[in-house]
């Protein structure tokens, strides 16, 4: 048995973030993180291997310095880790970047007592479509929005959450799992993981080496092949200033209230 | 299915809006998507579909057409009773490739943004996430850009005739937006985010001409890979954000006694008639639960009045609330962000000022 965990490099955008004038994201002036919720899919698997000592390897498609990434992920106790990276992979849509992975895991290889974990969503794009898309392309079920998890033998029970309450669910492995940030709370690097981390193995798989699965076909990946287009983007106008009130008494209070009651907005 | 050619565009048509429904009971959502399709329809110059799946729910089908719906597509079994995402893609993925719509939008609920990519997968076509905003017509679109961008719309060379659809959304946060098309594929697919698109005044007659349709489903228990063992509704009532008119939301600036700041935006929200919301710090610390979180990774909302207290205004949450129609904004810090958006801003301790903004507003209310 072995977990492979889907992790993705973002911009940190809960700082401060900055545009170019174009329009596009001023990505060198920024802060990367692994997004947060693939780090409870990190903290899952772990958890899992801390129970079962099954192997975990962790995968992300980006450019070559995600490596980084991937050697703090085997610090925390990731097994190994591939870095999916090529020109021919570039402008990928959640669609196409999905065929990617899916093909990397194949690759990794995929046991019937296999589990594959994501994040919910990326913080740079929110979009919470590449997990499903990667079951769907592996044709394994998938549970999303996991914010519990029991396995028993290849049975795994989760609490699968809604936005007014929860459904239990029984799904059996392979399977592919979307975690929350109310699944756990991912540990830190250990001293001795940093000192192993440089041990462990760390794969590329460019275009050559997965150019013969047939999810890989230059028709559906990358920029061209993507079934979405970027038409236009743009920056939302600042709304127009408004009016700072002097002072923070009783009087600026009663003037705000007073305002508000002749506009009719209480 | 052979005869499917997602790439033969002109054979798609008709506008499909999923209409989701929990224990029997469409989800409010489905009305604000019906409404909208109805504008895309119309733009279109083709029909509105709901396509409705459960067991035995029939019954609530008309009520769809009463937002502009021509048509509800309705597919029973028992094993739609309860969602799952192998049953309802599959049915779904069968209807599209029979029916073939150019447009087929989902609201972007946990349901939704668990089976949208399902089906975009299978489906190989365009799935856009969590949109704020469609539009085909390019004159509407472009009225969309005057509005709500800092493009230069008349000095930039447009296509008057694309017909695709423009699915807007934010990213990274509500610091781009981007307007994304599906060209070569149908159908074109969106999720689209709660609360966002207005709802249509409910029209008696249109829900009584609303035609059902019933196709056949192919479904077995083999089609499922995992049971549902139970649904739970959450025993707490959770707050409406999303239909509240007045919303009092808390900040990080509440840290030095969090239950007292609470307490306070309560009180302010209980004067005005509202609610209380808060920023993603203060779901992230524990202080509040999850339904309070108003922001890009929380829920969008546009009351009469917003009041915003000891919250900086970080671009993840000016994103959920930007478009209320009266922002108030109590901070300490006079440079914190929120004020760029505030119409009316007090630089002040919220400790000291939301008591005497409760008191102010309860004598301007009794005053009236």
């Amino acid at each position: 048995m072995k977990i492979i965990v889907c992790v993705k490099q973002v911009p940190d955008t809960s700082g401060k973030v900055a545009v170019n004038p174009d329009g596009t994201l001023d990505r060198a002036s920024m802060q990367t993180i692994t997004n947060p919720d693939d780090m409870n899919a990190v903290e899952a698997a772990l958890k899992l291997k801390d129970e079962t000592g099954c192997m975990v390897t962790v995968v992300t498609m980006g450019p070559p310095p995600a490596m980084g990434m991937l050697r703090e992920l085997m610090a925390m106790g990731a097994d190994s880790a591939v870095l999916v990276s090529a020109r021919e992979f570039g402008g990928s849509d959640t669609y196409a970047t999905s065929q990617i992975l899916a093909a990397a895991i194949k690759r990794i290889g995929l046991e019937p007592d296999d589990i594959v974990m994501c994040g919910r969503q990326a913080i740079d794009g929110d979009t919470a479509q590449v997990g499903p898309q990667i079951a769907e392309k592996l044709g394994m079920p998938q549970v999303t929005y996991v914010a519990e998890m029991h396995k028993t033998g290849d049975t795994i029970t989760v609490k699968r959450m809604l936005e007014d309450g929860y459904m239990t669910i029984k799904v059996q492995t392979p399977c592919l799992l979307t975690c929350i940030k109310e699944l756990n709370t991912p540990r830190y690097m250990s001293v001795a993981g940093i000192y192993s981390t440089y041990d462990k193995p760390l794969d590329t798989f460019n275009y050559e080496s997965l150019k013969d699965d047939s999810l890989i076909d230059p028709a559906t990946i990358g920029l061209k092949g993507s079934p979405t287009n970027i038409f236009k983007s743009f920056t939302p106008p600042l709304k127009g200033a408004g009016v700072i009130l002097e002072g923070d008494g009783k009087e600026t209070c009663e003037k705000l209230a007073g305002i508000l009651a002749e506009k009719h907005i209480i | 299915m052979a005869t499917f050619n997602n790439t033969d565009v002109a054979a798609f048509k008709d506008v499909w809006v999923f209409c989701e429904q929990r224990h029997g009971k469409l989800m409010p959502t489905d009305f604000e998507l019906i409404s909208e399709g109805r504008k895309l329809a119309d733009d279109l110059g083709v029909k509105l579909c709901g396509l409705l799946l459960g067991d035995s729910v029939e019954g609530i089908a008309k009520e769809l057409g009463g937002y502009g719906a021509d048509e509800i597509i309705v597919c029973e079994s028992p094993l739609l009773k309860d969602y799952t995402t192998d049953a309802y893609a599959k049915v779904i993925c069968d209807v599209i490739q029979e029916l073939k719509p150019e447009v087929f939008l989902i609201g972007a609920s946990n349901i939704g943004r668990d089976l949208g990519p399902r089906c975009a997968a299978r489906l190989h076509t365009g799935l856009c996430a969590d949109c704020t905003h469609l539009d085909v017509d390019m004159p509407k679109y472009l009225d969309f850009l005057r509005n709500n961008s800092t493009l230069d719309v008349e000095g930039s060379k447009w296509d008057m005739d694309d017909r695709n659809l423009k699915m807007t959304r934010p990213a990274f946060g509500g610091h781009l937006m981007a307007s994304i098309i599906c060209p070569r594929f149908r159908p074109c697919m969106a999720t689209v985010r709660p609360g966002v698109m207005k709802k249509l005044p409910f029209d008696q007659a249109k829900a009584d001409a609303v035609q059902i349709v019933k196709p056949a489903v192919s479904l077995t228990v083999d089609d499922l890979h995992t049971e549902v063992l139970e649904t739970v509704k959450a025993a707490k009532k959770l707050v409406d954000l999303i239909g509240a008119d007045y919303i009092v939301s808390v900040g990080r600036g509440i840290s030095k006694n969090v239950e007292g700041g609470i307490k306070l935006a309560e009180e302010l929200a209980a004067e005005l008639g509202g609610v209380v919301g808060g920023s993603r710090a203060t779901i992230d610390s524990g202080w509040l639960s999850g339904d309070h979180q108003v922001g890009q990774t929380g829920k969008t909302v546009h009351p009469k009045v917003y009041v915003a207290l000891g919250i900086s205004g970080a671009i993840q949450h000016k994103a959920g609330m930007q478009d209320s129609e009266c922002i108030i904004a109590v901070n300490k810090n006079d440079t914190a962000p929120i004020f760029e958006i505030a119409d009316y801003g007090i630089c002040g301790d919220l400790f000291k000022v939301t008591p005497l903004l409760t008191e102010a507003v309860r004598a301007a209310k009794a005053a009236k």
